[in-house]
């Protein structure tokens, strides 16, 4: 074994195992140590990157804790008001058909205050991609009660758990746009494992390289921890998610190629 | 070549978006106005300017569908009437925050809450004076016939442009239904992406190699850098002031006594004018055609030979207060007007001149 490598030797491009993708920029991320949007960040510019789509890229930021995925993706991007990203990108993509256009957006501002215009775009098939990140909580704002969070699960707004008969049933929204019709591609993920990343990422590709087919919406779910809006250790957090959040939203494909998985 | 036709305004407005070569419109169905996007859809301009037109699922997807296209470059528009416009409240100070360019025309229906479908123009404070949260304003131009709804398109997008500003085009359901005739300008092609890119570098275009990523947002958490961005929509706004004003005077060179009025006050002014004239009573008619910036100088410069105005407004008396902001608290200045989608008479709108500011 090489007992003396050098700093220099090893920051030599042969020697380097991980490089991390022009299209993040170098400013360091707001989420929290532990938290899953770094991945997913990090995986939707290395899709782009890898797809050579960055002059073609342009992401739309949501409301909430990725309210400044633009300050961390290196690529064109807007900020849309709280639940709008669908309506944005619709126009976006209407009006620039040769971009590859996404949102990037969590469990409040997709399936709670932008219901209507996440079904409305899906079931229109719109053609771009939605990337949604459900951590069954408002992490930004400390960590109210979502339309996905599950029930019995703690909040700050639903302190001794979700009672449904007090606040209602949590959204399975995923489910909901796969049986639309103009959604192509529905797929749910989670980032907490390196196996689980790489799966994420393939569903990413999927998603991104539907646009060229032009057949309507391609949705990649990702299931993720929120270790301070849970309370918990970041290790914690992501044996919870397993052993609760998984079984109340299963991961795998939902919807490929049009079809529903049986 | 010019061409004349005979339209409503609702959809002059409509043909003079696409002749001003629009990129996009996103609408959805309210009355008075629903005929823009009934006009766009049976025109299918898509086929041929190859400008996209979409029924959005509300008012409020609607605009910011306006959002993302002016946020890419594109000259896009939506038109909606008071209870949809206040719905896109939200999206327009956010486009307002980012200072991006769009045409929003409202087709004003009386008020409050879902009122009635007959005309006003009861949303005066709400386009003048910003509408949604935040410091900002809309430029905003008042049509008062056919023509102008068709004018308007075309010079509410250069305004919009030039100041990466929304403008609003504030009608209301008189002009909006009305049929006049109409001179259309020729169609002007759309801008190609490469025109886009050299006039608005600022749109999100794509990250091409040769620059940094263009981001539009309305957000900064730094609040002195958030005030800084302030300052500049404030030193923008006094800008459109001093350059942007635009007003019409009639029979005022002689005139003791003037209305102001805009939209379809202004045109039933003109009837009360001839029947006071017609009484010896020399009256005139300043008409306001942007209502912010609001042309409050010429006004109070008018005001220094005459007895008296009298505001006439299908409101309450909303733009009574920038009358009053122009000429002083002291000047004889009365309002006038019916509401709830009644439209004054020429004879109602003389006998209040009569009372309210000779007599009074």
């Amino acid at each position: 074994m090489e007992e003396n490598i050098s700093i220099e030797e090893i920051r030599k491009e042969e020697n380097l195992v991980f490089v991390k993708t022009k299209l993040l920029t170098d400013k360091s991320l707001s989420y929290c140590p532990g938290c899953g949007h770094g991945v997913a960040h990090r995986i939707t510019m290395e899709v782009i990157e890898e797809m050579d789509l960055w002059a073609d890229a342009i992401g739309v930021a949501p409301v909430g804790c990725s309210v400044l995925a633009y300050e961390f993706m290196n690529i064109d991007m807007q900020q849309a008001a709280h639940g709008r990203a669908p309506a944005l990108a619709t126009a976006i993509k209407r009006l620039m058909p040769n971009k590859l256009v996404f949102t990037y957006q969590g469990d409040g501002d997709l399936a709670a205050i932008g219901t209507a215009e996440t079904i409305h775009a899906c079931n229109r098939g719109e053609n771009f991609t939605i990337i949604f990140i459900n951590n069954g909580i408002y992490g930004m704002t400390g960590g109210q009660m979502a339309p996905t969070t599950i029930p019995g699960m703690k909040s700050s707004t639903s302190p001794y758990g979700r009672d449904v008969k007090i606040m209602g049933n949590p959204l399975k929204i995923t489910e909901l746009v796969a049986t639309l019709p103009g959604t192509y591609f529905v797929s749910r993920h989670s980032v907490h494992t390196p196996g689980n990343v790489r799966k994420a990422k393939k569903a990413i590709r999927k998603a991104f390289e539907n646009q060229k087919l032009e057949r309507g919406v391609s949705f990649v779910e990702i299931v993720s921890n929120c270790n301070s809006g849970w309370k918990m250790t970041p290790n914690d957090s992501n044996i919870w998610m397993e052993e609760n959040m998984f079984p109340y939203f299963p991961l795998g494909d939902i919807k490929v190629d049009g079809e529903l998985v049986k | 070549m010019k061409e004349l036709r005979l339209m409503k305004g609702n959809e002059a407005v409509a043909e003079a978006a696409i002749r001003a070569g629009a990129d996009g419109y996103f609408g959805y169905p309210i009355t008075p106005q629903s005929e823009v996007l009934e006009y766009l859809m049976t025109e299918k301009p898509y086929e041929k300017t190859g400008m996209v037109v979409l029924q959005a699922e509300s008012e409020i997807a609607a605009i910011n569908m306006v959002y993302g296209g002016a946020s890419c470059g594109k000259k896009v528009m939506t038109s909606s009437s008071s209870p949809g416009i206040s719905l896109k409240q939200e999206g327009l100070s956010y486009i307002a925050g980012a200072e991006l360019p769009c045409l929003v025309v409202n087709v004003v229906r009386g008020g409050p809450g879902l009122g009635t479908i007959q005309p006003s123009q009861s949303d005066y404070f709400q386009a003048t004076k910003g509408g949604g949260h935040g410091d900002y304003r809309l430029i905003v131009l008042a049509p008062a016939s056919v023509q102008e709804m068709a004018d308007f398109a075309k010079l509410g997008f250069e305004l919009a442009f030039k100041y990466r500003n929304p403008v609003m085009i504030l009608s209301d359901g008189a002009i909006g239904q009305m049929m006049e005739k109409v001179e259309l300008e020729e169609q002007k092609p759309r801008w190609t992406e490469e025109e886009i890119i050299k006039m608005s570098p600022w749109a999100t275009t794509g990250k091409t190699p040769d620059r940094e990523r263009n981001i539009i947002t309305s957000l900064d958490l730094d609040p002195l850098r958030h005030e800084k961005h302030n300052e500049k929509l404030q030193a923008k706004y006094k800008k459109i002031q001093e350059k942007e004003v635009r007003y019409e005077k009639i029979h005022c060179d002689d005139a003791e006594y003037i209305f102001v009025a805009y939209g379809t006050s202004a045109r039933i002014c003109q009837k009360a004018i001839e029947l006071g004239r017609e009484k010896g009573i020399k009256i005139g008619l300043f008409r306001p055609i942007t209502l912010f910036p609001y042309p409050g100088i010429e006004l109070r410069r008018l005001s220094e030979n005459i007895k008296g105005i009298l505001s006439v407004e299908m409101n309450a008396g909303q733009m009574i207060e920038d009358i009053k902001l122009s000429v002083g608290t002291t000047f004889n200045v009365k309002h006038f007007g019916r509401m709830g989608g009644v439209i004054h008479t020429p004879n109602e709108v003389l006998e209040a001149l009569e009372q309210k500011i000779i007599g009074g």
